[in-house]
């Protein structure tokens, strides 16, 4: 029963690192520049099922954050103080309506972790009181 | 020499374990929903509960015993049930090629969290009216 925490747990810290990285693309949906001077790519956690100690028990994990390769978008703007020569913008690669859908996901996922735990906490607590 | 005791909660010790056994694997399911190709598992329920079951009359704890008339430590269940995990049949295939249905799995989790508590009741209530026959 106690691996249960451990699966839920695990889960829980998997689901909030995609979060955040959620939370970081849609905060720079619109930067021009990162700290490397590049324009600011996508960036997406990939999970990986980890083994714990019996068979029957498997937890996640994240294993990378990848960055998107797509192109990035171009976007006429001749008054931007980052146009190039053309008039072009550069803007990140942010889908942002796939980070929303994202978003949505992890956090429903993360709360079916959290009801999974509450569930083996009762059971737990239940069968620590036999026959009382 | 197994006491009446020992077989007093009956099949229930041992479903208890084959249902701790059977949350585990949901919860793996549950917790890798989002995984690529993960697949999802179960456990035969009803080869799990014969196999808690025979480890329960089966095993016998190592306890020395240095004259014929001690005790045997009889019909102590050990709870490891390690039936073979079966994959789950895909309803809806997706992509990613992950056979996870978050709604199934929470489905059977929480009807195996509800066996769990009556089998937990059925050990309750043995153990109430042996405390009735005691005190009577």
């Amino acid at each position: 029963m106690d691996s249960i925490f451990k699966i839920a747990g695990l889960a829980m810290t998997a689901q909030s690192q995609r979060l955040n990285a959620v939370a970081s693309n849609l905060a720079n949906a619109e930067s021009t520049a990162s700290s490397t001077g590049e324009p600011y790519r996508a960036k997406q956690v990939v999970f990986a099922t980890v083994p714990l100690d019996s068979p029957a028990a498997q937890g996640v994990r994240v294993t990378a954050v990848v960055e998107d390769n797509s192109p990035l978008k171009q976007v006429f703007d001749p008054k931007h103080p980052a146009a190039d020569a053309k008039g072009y913008v550069t803007l990140p690669n942010v889908n942002v309506v796939d980070e929303m859908v994202n978003m949505i996901s992890a956090s429903r996922s993360f709360q079916t972790s959290v009801e999974l735990m509450n569930t083996a906490k009762q059971l737990a607590l239940k069968t620590l009181s036999i026959g009382q | 020499m197994t006491t009446a005791i020992d077989q007093l909660f009956g099949i229930h010790q041992s479903a208890l374990s084959a249902r701790a056994h059977r949350s585990q694997v949901l919860a793996s399911n549950i917790a890798n929903a989002d995984t690529p190709g993960y697949q999802a598992r179960d456990v035969d329920f009803k080869t799990t509960l014969r196999q808690a079951v025979g480890s329960a009359l089966s095993e016998q704890p190592a306890l020395m015993r240095t004259s014929e008339r001690h005790m045997h430590a009889g019909g102590m269940a050990s709870g490891t049930a390690s039936a073979p995990l079966i994959y789950r049949t895909v309803s809806q295939a997706s992509i990613d090629n992950n056979t996870v249905d978050v709604n199934v799995e929470r489905a059977h989790f929480a009807d195996n969290a509800m066996r769990y508590e009556a089998s937990l009741t059925f050990i309750n209530s043995k153990l109430k009216s042996l405390l009735a026959a005691i005190q009577a």
